[in-house]
């Protein structure tokens, strides 16, 4: 039954509508896969009761026939998720025991469509990191080692327990969030496929707030086409978040395999990176020539405000979060922690319950919302954010249709090697795809190639508004030209 | 900008995060890196730019104003810390 653990969800689907197998059997072998692989310390919380009584469900109503688009399929959870009746933290001792009496628009929605939960995944404190370290639970651990060395390396974050599970067999596909790259970057240094849907796309009910102008959640999967199919359950309107976009949901998969011959895809002339490691850029060059060949066509394009945008994101996100976070009090949910006043309690309170990541974007985000600094630094963070979408808006009415560039600066990095000094260190690593989250553009990273340690290196394509069909299209072309990538497996 | 101890302090309170004193010269420092880095937006030309408000250009929704969800108390307080009849429970505001 091992066999049940490497297919793809698009595979898995065939197999369990022609009855070779039960989504009961296929849960039980992902469950399995979990158990073995604690080292990597991607679960939180494993929910093999919850997962095997909703595989009997789903089977019962397989055998019926009326299964839905992802019926039997077990995924995996990111711990920013609420779940109903199941322990939700977002890796951050605040919320210490907090168990939710209701369940996210976006995993509700996975469960309507016949999907099956196995539990829920690390992630960064709040989904505030780029290597899952920042978490309450500890780091996750990379399925990839570089080649000859037994060397943890970070998965990227925050949604690393999602990019790790994923690759390393545990689940079929993830639900994650990204704010300024916390999908695509993990994604990246896992050799799995992670979409940053365009702003609106999917509602953000029930999902722990960080940024809430930044936060969107998407797939990561191990296929073009298996995002595609997780990506058409999690969209969709939600009268419950106004910011959800009202409109109809494509079937996404119908996107994969489409031709992409007359496209015009865009290469930005600033990601050129002085001391962009050779294999960076090597790969996007293939990339570039693997999207000619598909009939592409490509042109230099400028987007002059691209070396803002980490800085602006380094004001608004904070400063959102430090808003966002100020529900957490001791008072109605949580850890409390007592003092003599009620003051002193929110200051035990958080004092005990953020950790040193959170801790610091939530003074930095009150500091540049203080009396005085509001106009220097956020008023003037807002204007440089409308310059950056300008930039966007500017390529794409010129007829490019989507934007090519590296996923991330580097491969992954070992666990502790980076941000210990300074904390812009582990910033950089989202220098790529915090551009579409401050313009609200959809994004998707493909992974392409290898760096010489062996280690995997993505493409990120970024798309016009609501257009994240072409983004599937294109990646798939990728996809077909690169190859898969799978870790051997060491754990 | 930089800010210096006493502003790390206020900005502490602000927060409603206690910080020892000890805890201070390097949270200073963390920030000054922080503030070192988007120092950098200031040579941006920003004259007569709006400031982004919306992410996707929409009208605000309005929902009807009636009552549309209600009666679960008891969920609203499962989580909370201390309660006592519905009610949470914080130390003692008003003398």
């Amino acid at each position: 039954m091992t066999d049940l653990i490497s297919m793809t969800i698009a595979e898995a689907r065939n197999g369990l509508a022609n009855k070779s197998f039960t989504s009961l059997e296929l849960t039980d072998a992902h469950l399995a896969a979990i158990e073995a692989a604690r080292a990597l310390n991607a679960f939180v919380l494993e929910t093999p009761d919850k997962a095997r009584a909703m595989a009997r469900a789903i089977d019962a109503k397989i055998a019926k026939g009326e299964g839905g688009p992802l019926a039997g399929i077990p995924l995996g959870i990111k711990d920013l998720f609420a779940t109903k009746d199941v322990r939700t933290t977002a890796c951050s001792k605040i919320l210490g025991n907090f168990v939710p009496p209701y369940e996210s628009t976006v995993t509700s929605q996975l469960w309507r469509d016949g999907a099956v939960m196995l539990g829920k995944l690390n992630n960064d404190e709040f989904a505030m990191g780029s290597s899952n370290e920042t978490s309450c639970f500890g780091p996750v651990v990379n399925p990839w080692r570089r080649e000859g060395s037994n060397t943890s390396l970070v998965p990227g974050g925050s949604s690393g327990g999602s990019a790790s599970a994923v690759a390393a067999l545990l689940c079929m596909g993830a639900t994650a969030t990204d704010t300024g790259g916390s999908i695509r970057q993990p994604a990246a240094f896992t050799a799995t496929v992670g979409v940053k849907p365009t702003y609106g796309r999917c509602s953000r009910w029930g999902i722990v707030a960080f940024a809430s102008s930044l936060d969107q959640a998407g797939p990561i999967a191990r296929t073009t086409r298996d995002a595609a199919i997780l990506m058409r359950s999690m969209a969709g309107h939600d009268p419950k978040d106004t910011t959800s976009v009202d409109r109809a949901v494509p079937d996404y998969e119908a996107a994969i395999g489409k031709s992409v011959k007359g496209m015009k895809i865009g290469i930005p002339k600033e990601y050129r990176l002085d001391g962009m490691p050779a294999e960076v850029e090597k790969l996007w060059s293939e990339g570039a020539a693997w999207l000619k060949a598909a009939g592409a066509e490509l042109v230099e394009i400028s987007l002059p405000h691209t070396k803002y945008a980490l800085p602006a994101y380094y004001i608004v996100a904070p400063a959102e979060a430090s808003s966002n976070l100020a529900r957490y009090d001791g008072v109605r949910y949580g850890l409390r922690v007592p003092g003599r006043s009620i003051g002193e309690m929110y200051e035990n309170t958080r004092a005990e319950g953020f950790g040193d990541e959170v801790r610091r974007r939530v003074m930095i985000g009150t500091y540049v919302l203080s009396a005085g600094y509001y106009d220097a630094y956020y008023l003037r963070a807002q204007k440089v954010r409308t310059l950056i979408k300008k930039d966007f808006e500017d390529c794409f009415a010129k007829g490019v249709n989507a934007i090519l560039t590296p996923a991330t600066p580097s491969a992954a990095f070992g666990i502790g090697e980076k941000g210990g000094a300074d904390p812009v260190e582990m910033y950089l690593n989202d220098i790529f795809t915090v551009t579409v989250n401050m313009a609200g553009l959809p994004g998707i990273a493909v992974p392409a190639g290898k760096d010489a340690q062996g280690l995997p290196l993505g493409l990120q394509l970024i798309g016009r508004p609501f257009d994240e069909e072409t983004l599937f299209s294109l990646g798939e072309v990728v996809e077909q030209a690169a190859g898969r990538f799978t870790p051997a497996r060491w754990w | 900008m930089s800010v210096d101890a006493a502003t790390v302090r206020r900005i502490a309170h602000l927060a409603r995060i206690a910080v020892a004193e000890a805890e201070v010269p390097h949270l200073q420092g963390e920030l000054n890196a922080m503030l070192a880095f988007v120092e950098q937006l200031s040579e941006v030309n920003v004259d007569g730019v709006e400031p982004m408000t919306s992410v996707t250009p929409m009208e605000m929704k309005k929902r009807p104003d009636v009552i549309n969800d209600g009666e679960i108390t008891d969920d609203v307080v499962r989580n909370a810390p201390d309660t006592v009849n519905h009610f949470f429970l914080v130390p003692k505001v008003v003398e």
